[in-house]
């Protein structure tokens, strides 16, 4: 290749388009720098400063909402710039923030160095942003891998612990075949695409684009079937869909809250924006909706029914989370069904993560400050009195626990809500039957958990001992206003939504 | 003076929602206790305005008072709108007189913890008055949720006996009621192709393009048993007289008296006049349970109880199958007299509700086996609970007769043999009626209830108490000697409902 052509290659390569990651990762490179540049004692800023920049590039964002670039594709066609892309980069940008916050609140507690969470945590936001925006199979699998080794890191990042060691062995086992299988897929679809005998076939076979038109010109392909179903399975083990889901429970479990939390939201958000890029209204698998439909709809209707029941009998409440963000996923993958046949399902799906996000973090905020310092050891019974020793931390909870449950007038209810109406305009209406009994299970266990923060439970007698409970962690400002925040955006978006639906163009 | 320079409903349910806000962030006890009255207070008066110049103001489309607000989800064709028709002004009404009763009653209760308890029933309160002030069925629903999930956690930490278990059975059926009536209610949006919840919309939408027969008939049967759930359709009612027994008494009021009314009302306003074809094919499953189920096991069971607030709230279950038998009988009189009983069992339920827990302060206990005689101690308490059982059993001179009434007459064109035996369930309701107020008011006292008298020698009513129970009593009252009044309205409604039914075969 000569420089020539090298320079013609990268004609597009628009850097300002990708201006919030570069901050991220440059970022995450300053912190690493600061860490050995810094005095000891003034090591704490670094989390602030992260803090700072994710709060910073947020803002920027904010402001420049509209790129020119918007609607285009740079990079030659590995990225596609979109508003759903803008949204998502919100999204990924959030969850980071608020992982950032729980960080501060959870690592303060354990023996472990600090600067290197946050590092991997701002490279692995960055890699997201990018998979959200991903047009090529070669970016998706780049961003992907990027985000997958950094959260085998963060997970066992408690590396004194049992728990988080083990945590890290089942999601990196766990990971990597979900890798190859989705590497197989995608090599798979590559070669069939770029099979010179079939019509359509094209010479850029991983550009989703040039997939779709192949797809569209070979509606039966035995080895593209193939691929796909691989591809799927590669994504449902990042969402934790069934049968997919085994590693959720212990891998919530063991890994430190605050990455909990970010697998839960942010690993599930990109796991569903891929979901949506591929098998979307005008994703490349669009011409196999006959073998991606009922797929996905199995998995969603096994995977609601799962990730409750199996909710139902936990006391560990990170095992609780886990499980129910299971059956959350089985909503998620009910709008990815209606995606087909309704043109409100896709906005549906993102405003369901958004509330999502909101009362994951709150729930999670109060774990954080509720646990001790055995970080995988956080039962239900801890939660016992919440509301007379901290009424704040209980009604962020029972706010929060009652968005993800579903309850009007809170954000999780208009999620729902749009998904199930979605999902009836799509004539998915069994499947609309097993969510319903699904939303009534998790009230059984999201019930209970507030029940255990709020009503008095029976005292065992004086002479046996109470259950030990953790001394938790008294809420300082800045969480007492995020958290306050957490709880009241989850009201407001219940009741207004303004200008979230238009952009997530729900109407 | 009939245009007041606000909107009355708005302010009506924001009142008691502000104050509960108000109290969430910090509002200290005394003054939320003097702010209360004002926030229970301000919305009757203004229900009261509503159904005085009901007649005299301008109706569009049947209704009154109509505003309407955006909520940012107009592309969905949701907007909070706001307005009462003949059905939901009485209902409205109701619910601002229980409202006040019961805030008035939690207030003299010195309950632990009142500020929180009186911050719950105000939420309770604000999405009572909401769901029978909304026109969008979207905010009908979406204000009974709203004023259900206190009632959970009041029964929860003020309950009394097995408030744990009562208040996870209460949840989860309560829940299962909710989620299938949503369904059906997407069902019915989707299906109808207005693209509204709009009620309004949604009617002139149907009337001029029905739905298919199978599609009304399965959207009415979702709603039905959704709905049913949550009024405690036999067999699904076991939700009821548990959770009623171990609820604090004003939530036990709010959601007996007004908050269960909401299926009833829904199955009225909503699924009868836009799926006309749908209780043509119901009634009949729907009257048999009602009457075997709900009129007559249920009211066998209630005569064998022997806890009072038990037994108060099998007898509430028992009347909601009166009204699902109105109901079946689908003419304008039964419907009528639907809600009109609605209006009445809600008053007189939460009227025995509140003198049982009366009665508990006084004889500390609820069997009934072991009270007697309490009426030579308290005989303003006696005197007004057998007011409330007369209520309760349909004696002329009270509301709950003339709702009754009507819906006998129109249950005999409906079915003969339903309303025979329908009429016997009158038969039973006044004997475990009569024979709880004889057992707890007179008779000897018993060894219990001398001992508890000693301790603590019972007072008569004090007038906290009398004050909520009179008002109460005083409207049945007055319902029952000036029926016109609500039940004109309640006519003019139901009047054009046959002809919607007409145009759709």
């Amino acid at each position: 290749m000569t420089l020539e052509e090298v320079r013609l290659a990268a004609a597009d390569n628009l850097w300002s388009a990708i201006a919030p990651e570069l901050i991220l990762a440059s970022l995450a490179l300053v912190l690493l720098v600061l860490e050995m540049v810094l005095p000891k004692r003034h090591h704490g800023l670094i989390p602030d400063i992260a803090s700072a920049g994710i709060l910073g590039t947020l803002l920027g964002l904010f402001l420049n909402w509209h790129p020119v670039t918007l609607g285009t594709e740079t990079f030659s066609g590995l990225l596609q710039h979109s508003v759903t892309g803008q949204v998502m980069r919100a999204f990924f940008l959030l969850a980071a923030l608020f992982t950032c916050l729980l960080a501060r609140i959870t690592l303060a507690r354990q023996p472990m160095p600090r600067v290197e969470f946050y590092h991997v945590l701002l490279v692995v936001t960055a890699a997201m942003m990018l998979l959200v925006q991903a047009n090529h199979f070669l970016m998706l699998f780049v961003a992907l891998e990027t985000l997958t080794i950094g959260l085998y890191i963060l997970v066992s990042y408690l590396r004194t612990t049992t728990a988080s060691l083990e945590a890290g062995l089942k999601y990196l086992v766990m990971g990597a075949l979900s890798s190859g299988l989705l590497l197989f897929g995608i090599v798979l679809l590559y070669g069939v695409t770029g099979n010179p005998a079939l019509p359509l076939h094209s010479g850029n076979a991983m550009h989703y684009e040039e997939l779709g038109l192949f797809l569209t010109g070979n509606p039966d392909n035995f080895l593209a079937s193939l691929g796909i179903v691989l591809v799927l399975a590669g994504v449902a083990f990042k969402i934790g869909a069934f049968p997919f889901q085994v590693w959720v429970p212990d891998v919530y479990q063991g890994a430190p809250t605050p990455v909990t939390a970010f697998l839960a939201v942010a690993s599930k958000g990109a796991g569903f924006a891929v979901l949506l890029a591929l098998c979307g209204p005008q994703g490349p698998f669009t011409p196999y909706a006959w073998l991606v439909m009922p797929i996905l709809t199995a998995m969603a209707g096994a995977t609601i029914l799962f990730g409750n029941i199996a909710a139902l009998t936990q006391h560990n409440v990170k095992r609780l989370i886990g499980l129910s963000g299971v059956a959350h996923a089985g909503f998620l993958l009910l709008g990815v069904v209606a995606a087909a046949g309704s043109p409100m399902a896709v906005g549906a799906v993102y405003f369901y993560l958004f509330a999502y996000l909101l009362a994951s973090f709150a729930v999670f905020g109060v774990m954080a400050h509720v646990a001790g310092t055995d970080d995988a050891g956080q039962e239900l019974d801890h939660y016992a009195g919440l509301s007379r020793q901290s009424p704040f931390l209980a009604t962020v909870l029972a706010v929060g626990l009652g968005s993800l449950a579903g309850i009007p007038p809170l954000a999780g209810f208009m999620g729902k809500l749009f998904v199930f109406i979605a999902a009836f305009q799509a004539g998915a209406r069994w499947l609309l039957l097993i969510a319903a009994a699904g939303v009534v299970v998790s009230i059984y266990y999201y019930f209970g958990w507030i029940k255990a923060a709020f009503f008095d439970a029976w005292t065992p007698p004086a002479e046996t001992t109470a259950p030990a409970k953790p001394a938790g962690t008294p809420v300082g400002w800045v969480a007492g206003l995020s958290l306050g925040t957490l709880a009241l955006a989850s009201i407001v978006l219940g009741f207004y939504q303004g200008p979230l639906g238009q952009w997530l163009m729900l109407w | 003076m009939s245009e007041l320079p606000f909107d009355p409903l708005l302010v009506a349910i924001v009142t008691p929602l502000a104050l509960a806000l108000l109290i969430a962030l910090g509002l200290p006890k005394r003054w939320s206790v003097r702010l209360a009255y004002v926030a229970f207070g301000v919305p009757l008066l203004l229900a009261l305005h509503t159904w005085w110049h009901f007649s005299a103001v301008e109706q569009a489309d049947g209704y009154a008072f109509l505003r309407t607000y955006d909520t940012g989800l107009t592309g969905l064709g949701i907007s909070l709108k706001l307005g009462l028709n003949g059905i939901s002004m009485p209902l409205f009404l109701m619910a601002a007189i229980v409202g006040l009763a019961a805030g008035l009653y939690a207030i003299q209760s010195g309950a632990e913890r009142l500020k929180i308890y009186l911050m719950l029933l105000l939420i309770m309160q604000g999405g009572l008055l909401g769901v029978f002030a909304s026109v969008d069925v979207f905010f009908f629903y979406f204000f009974h949720e709203l004023a259900l999930i206190p009632t959970f956690i009041m029964v929860g930490i003020w309950g009394g006996r097995d408030r744990n278990y009562a208040a996870m059975k209460l949840t989860i059926y309560l829940t299962i009621g909710a989620m299938i009536s949503l369904v059906g209610l997407i069902a019915l949006y989707v299906k109808s192709g207005a693209g509204s919840f709009d009620l309004i919309v949604l009617k002139r939408h149907l009337a001029a393009n029905p739905l298919e027969v199978t599609w009304q008939n399965n959207i009415f049967g979702l709603l039905i048993f959704g709905f049913g759930v949550l009024v405690s359709l036999w067999p699904f009612h076991t939700w009821a007289p548990l959770g009623y027994g171990a609820a604090p008494s004003s939530a036990a009021m709010l959601h007996a008296g007004v908050l269960k009314k909401f299926g009833l009302y829904g199955l009225i306003q909503v699924a009868l006049p836009l799926l006309p074809a749908g209780l043509g094919h119901w009634a009949h499953p729907l009257a048999w349970l009602a009457v075997i189920g709900n009129v007559l096991i249920v009211g066998l069971v209630t005569m064998a109880q022997r806890d009072l607030k038990q037994m108060i709230g099998y007898s509430s279950v028992m009347h909601m199958g009166y009204a699902f038998l109105g109901i079946a009988a689908g003419s304008a009189v039964g419907i009528g007299g639907v809600v009109l009983m609605m209006v009445a069992h809600g008053l007189s339920v939460a009227l025995l509700f509140l003198l049982a827990t009366s009665v508990h302060h006084r004889t500390h206990t609820f069997a009934m086996d072991e009270m007697g005689g309490l009426a030579l101690r308290a005989p303003v308490l006696a005197a007004l609970f057998v007011a409330g059982t007369f209520a309760s059993i349909g004696l002329p001179g009270f509301a709950n007769f003339w709702g009754e009434l009507a819906i006998f007459v129109a249950l005999w064109s409906f079915s003969p043999v339903i309303t025979v035996l329908a009429i016997a369930g009158v038969v039973i309701s006044a004997i475990y009626g009569l024979r709880a107020a004889a057992r707890v008011f007179f008779g000897q006292p018993t060894d219990h209830f001398n001992e508890v008298a000693t301790r603590h020698p019972p007072a008569d009513l004090r007038w906290a108490e009398r004050i909520p129970a009179l008002l109460l009593l005083a409207a049945l009252f007055g319902i029952g000697l000036w029926p016109k009044s609500l039940s004109e309205p309640i006519n003019e409604a139901l009047a054009p409902a046959p002809q919607i039914a007409r145009q759709s075969r």
